[in-house]
């Protein structure tokens, strides 16, 4: 009896390698195969007609501490992290019950919302650049229709990044709603209904019962919308180039540039390897921190 | 089983979907190139590319659009490091130290050997063979080429009282007649200062008398007082006399804004001129940048360069492609398609462009200005000490630093970045 | 004051939804009208399709488009078999080591090819896929995301029909194909969704990987064909911009709730 256990476990096992090896094949290839060879070649130097590639250790790394670019950089990401993860998550918060309500013209309210969700980014910055265009873009004609004057949104190091964490913002809320739409479909009628026989106001409600009971969709998107403020840089491109001055340029974007534009790749590598880290450590935080605070039905 | 199978098939597909096709026995030649104005031109090159291949039915070439030049050269270079085989490409003149660095291109005497290769090689105006002379060898060949020019509308001097047969030939008629230009919402003068405001502020410095860069490529004049002056002029252009805008003018729009009238003159490449002509609904014209100590401008745009992994076959095909595109007829129908100059003065010899200039003289106004151009900003690591010349430009202009701590900020940088190649 | 209350609801909800609907409508209104009335916004200026001649002129949209295409179905298919083998073993199948490695898969979840693009880009090249739409699609085939959902549709699969078809005699794979496939329909569908609009509209790994129009996806064609070096024209960008998000908005707009249904099973998980 035992050894026809011990058979199965083993054809088990087998199968179950077997059947995860494809997956398991790309993940290795993809992912973690070049995490390491990125961490090596971060601890090479840059092979040119005069100095061929030597092992440097650290020294890329110090390199990169000591530039002032990658302060910027980093600075940079981190308010557009900061601005853009609370701020789409509460518009998205807002969109979710609006659109979960009676209200007139819903099917159209959360069709809108969602829009931007399926354009791709390349797309969502060519149509804010024509917002953004000093003079001639939407943005300025309307100020001047108030009499305000022309702003260059996208010229100027005080207003460029903020431009770009509008676009985000516009393009990530519609797509945090979906989320918040389904947990608030699961959330029990009667729940409201007490409520309101009790006659706790929709404030008191919302406040106490509902936030609470999304939390852990919000702990899902705001994993989510981490993630994106480092992925989310397609509209640089179009928008900014990171300028004017770096004063918008965010990290894979420098990374990207490092890389392949000034052919610079052991930095690049080396900042590969720092946005890693930080967003694992900041993930397992949220995890951990996150968690024990969640409600979970 | 049944999913197995279908994996396979599946995969089959995919891959068979996604294979090149193979070569043949015909030299087959990739060229990338960049088209400084978005769309249809690339029929024209397409046009010219089968013309090349009627010519020569050995050869094979395929002509990959690949956007501008930043995209063009991070297009070239990844499929050359991935092994791809590509032979030549039109990228920016700028680009040569970067790409002698890293070992890429071969310089042209070694492939241009037979006497009429080097007549032709001799044959391109001498201003714009500045950026390819390194080391006493030549690693580009003109093909695309512009100067900046000066845009201006007439009907706007005819309605400020100016003559607008008589634009501004120094600074200070310039600033003058921009005062008289600007009233209510047109600015007098717009110089673009996103996009390249390295290139513009070289015009800038030249006219001031001072090269922003030596001639080997190691050494920068960031804070040289001539410089440090030129920046503060172009600053004062719209702090002080009211006739630019204040922060920074956007390059992508600037061509529209003029368009619309919002601006009297604007500096820009030749290589808009097409573009201006065919939207222009006002008279405008074009003329040489004016000077201050001197006149002058950078030329600017892409040339041809081969690559160093190609056969012997290969280089002498691709260099029979690129005499082609460079010869008269082909120089002067390309420089009338876009408004780039013709690179060498055969092509301003021939029929066509001796028509179209006598018809539209301005097309002239680049090739004129040749005799005080210099070469475009370009030394080793170019990209990284042109973004902190552009940073400090940006910087002074938007009132975040003044000129004198933007540029020696600029110059530290530079002098780090280069004291590795000395 | 209920009524009040939904008036100001509603109010709210609709003033959002025109502003976030504004920048479409007004890339519409620049497509179809000559820059020059579009930018100083002549609200009574004549409609004209010249835009879209003129862009759909400049670049080779329609093999753009069959790129894309291409893509996104391959890209689906590698993820369909690789999502359903792997999630299959992590639901119902006991195996050692299978924690941790499916906390590695999870950890994919943060490394992801754009991030890690200079080695990608390097491996990519070293298999011979450079600009090739599988080079592209490989390293999205083992997405944790799609192993995490399959795991969860497959746990949900009563016990006794698995029991049943062994009884029949199938083999363990069989059991997958015939049973646990066909109940998982509403996830795959889902993913489906999700997977193809990501995957449209992704764009720094194609532009790195892709090299020629014959390969390029709508995305890329996109950037290239809005960025020139001297100068954009407003209107001509955004019809190009509006040829080439029509399919998926369309799609979207005509399969709404079907769109909305896939994400809101995807975020339930």
């Amino acid at each position: 009896m035992s050894a026809h256990a011990n058979l199965e476990r083993r054809r088990q096992a087998i199968y179950g390698w077997l059947l995860l090896s494809p997956a398991a094949v790309l993940l290795t290839v993809f992912a973690f195969y070049p995490s390491f060879a990125t961490l090596w070649s971060s601890l090479f130097s840059r092979g040119t007609r005069r100095n061929p590639t030597e092992f440097v250790g650290t020294e890329n790394y110090a390199d990169l501490f000591a530039d002032p670019t990658f302060w910027l950089v980093v600075k940079n990401n981190l308010l557009y992290a900061g601005i853009t993860i609370p701020v789409s998550i509460g518009i998205a918060l807002a969109m979710a019950l609006w659109a979960n309500s009676k209200i007139s013209a819903r099917g159209f309210v959360r069709t809108a919302y969602f829009t931007p969700t399926v354009l791709p980014m390349i797309a969502a910055a060519n149509l804010w650049l024509f917002f953004y265009t000093p003079g001639l873009g939407v943005l300025d004609q309307i100020g001047s229709l108030f009499g305000l004057p022309s702003v260059n949104w996208l010229g100027q190091p005080e207003t460029a990044l903020w431009a770009i964490i509008i676009v985000t913002i516009w393009k990530e809320a519609g797509f945090f709603m979906i989320f918040y739409l389904a947990a608030l479909q699961t959330i029990p009628e009667d729940l409201k209904e007490a409520a309101d026989i009790e006659g706790t106001s929709r404030w008191t409600y919302t406040r106490r019962i509902v936030l609470p009971l999304l939390m852990p969709t919000t702990l899902f998107i705001a994993v989510n919308a981490m993630i994106n403020s480092v992925k989310l840089i397609d509209h640089l491109f179009i928008l900014t180039k990171g300028g004017p001055s770096d004063a918008s340029k965010l990290i894979l974007y420098y990374i990207w540039e490092m890389a392949f534009a000034f052919f610079d790749a052991p930095h690049a590598a080396a900042m590969t390897i720092l946005v890693i880290a930080v967003l694992g450590i900041v993930a397992a935080v949220q995890f951990l921190y996150l968690d024990k605070r969640t409600h979970y039905q | 089983m049944k999913l197995l199978s279908t994996t396979g098939l599946g995969l089959a597909t995919a891959m068979a979907a996604g294979l090149v096709s193979s070569a043949n026995a015909e030299t087959e030649l990739t060229m990338y190139y960049p088209i400084a104005v978005g769309g249809s031109l690339t029929e024209v090159v397409d046009g010219i590319v089968a013309d090349f291949e009627a010519e020569n039915p050995d050869i094979n070439v395929t002509a990959i659009y690949s956007g501008n030049y930043d995209d063009t050269r991070v297009r070239a270079l990844s499929a050359l490091a991935s092994g791809e085989s590509a032979q030549l490409a039109v990228m920016f003149s700028i680009d040569a130290y970067d790409l002698i660095e890293q070992e890429l291109i071969v310089p042209f005497e070694e492939v241009a050997t037979t006497d009429a290769d080097k007549e032709w090689l001799s044959s391109f105006y001498p201003a714009l063979m500045a950026n390819s002379l390194i080391e006493g060898q030549t690693w580009g060949i003109p093909f695309q080429r512009s100067t900046i020019v000066a845009y201006y509308n007439k009907d706007l001097f005819r309605a400020a009282g100016l003559d607008p047969e008589a634009p501004p030939t120094t600074w200070d008629e310039m600033v003058t007649m921009g005062k008289t230009l600007t009233q209510g919402d047109t600015y007098g003068l717009m110089i673009p200062s996103t996009g390249y405001p390295y290139w513009m502020f070289q015009a800038l410095a030249i006219q001031n008398g001072k090269e922003v860069m030596s001639g080997d490529g190691l050494t920068t004049y960031f804070d040289d007082p001539a410089v440090v002056e030129t920046l503060e002029f172009w600053q004062s252009l719209s702090a002080e006399h009211g006739i630019m805008p204040t922060g920074t003018v956007e390059w992508g729009t600037l061509r529209q804004a003029f368009l619309e009238g919002q601006t009297a003159m604007m500096w820009h490449s030749t290589g808009n001129l097409t573009a201006v002509k065919d939207g222009a609904s006002f008279d405008f014209g074009v003329a040489e940048l004016p000077g201050n100590v001197r006149k002058g401008s950078p030329t600017g745009g892409g040339n041809f360069y081969l690559f160093k992994d190609t056969t012997d076959e290969e280089r002498a095909a691709a260099l029979k492609l690129m005499q082609f595109m460079t010869a008269p007829e082909q120089a002067a129908a390309w420089s009338i398609a876009t408004g780039y100059m013709g690179v060498s003065p055969a092509a301003y010899e021939t029929d066509a462009l001796k028509a179209y200039t006598a018809e539209f003289p301005p097309a002239l106004v680049a090739r004129n200005q040749l005799e005080n151009a210099v070469a475009e900003f370009s030394t080793f690591e170019t990209a990284r000490v042109r973004d902190g010349l552009n940073n400090a430009i940006q910087s002074a202009l938007t009132g975040a630093k003044s000129p004198a701590d933007a540029l020696a900020e600029a110059q530290e940088a530079a002098v780090r970045l280069l004291s590795a190649y000395q | 004051m209920k009524s009040l209350t939904k008036f100001m609801d509603s109010f709210g909800a609709i003033l959002l939804a025109i502003i976030w609907i504004a920048p479409l409508l007004f890339a519409f209104w620049a497509a179809t009208h000559s820059t020059s009335d579009a930018v100083n916004l002549n609200l009574f200026s004549p409609w004209t399709m010249d835009n879209f001649r003129v862009a759909w002129n400049g670049a080779p949209w329609l093999k753009y488009f069959l790129n894309t295409f291409t893509l996104v179905t391959v890209i689906l298919i590698g993820q369909f078999i690789l999502t359903t083998l792997a999630g299959f073993a992590f639901a119902q199948l006991q195996f050692p080591g299978k924690d941790y490695v499916f906390i590695l898969v999870l950890m994919q979840l943060f490394i992801l090819p754009e991030v890690l693009i200079v080695e990608n880009y390097a491996m990519v090249s070293r298999l011979g896929l450079f600009d090739t739409i599988l080079g592209v699609g490989m390293p999205y085939m083992a997405s944790a995301f799609g192993i995490f959902l399959m795991r969860q549709a497959f746990k949900g699969v009563p016990i006794e029909l698995h029991e049943a078809a062994r009884i029949e005699g199938c083999g363990l794979l069989g059991i997958l194909w015939r049973v646990y496939v066909p109940l998982a329909k509403p996830t795959y569908l889902a993913y489906a969704l999700v997977s193809v609009s990501t995957h449209w509209n992704n764009f720094l790994w194609p532009l790195i990987v892709t090299n020629s129009p014959d390969t390029r996806p709508l995305t890329v064609g996109l950037s290239i064909f809005g960025a020139p070096e001297n100068g954009v024209d407003i209107s001509v960008i955004s019809a190009a911009t509006l040829m080439s998000v029509a399919p998926l908005l369309i799609a979207f707009l005509i399969f709404q709730r079907q769109f909305v249904q896939a994400f809101l099973r995807a975020g339930i998980k």
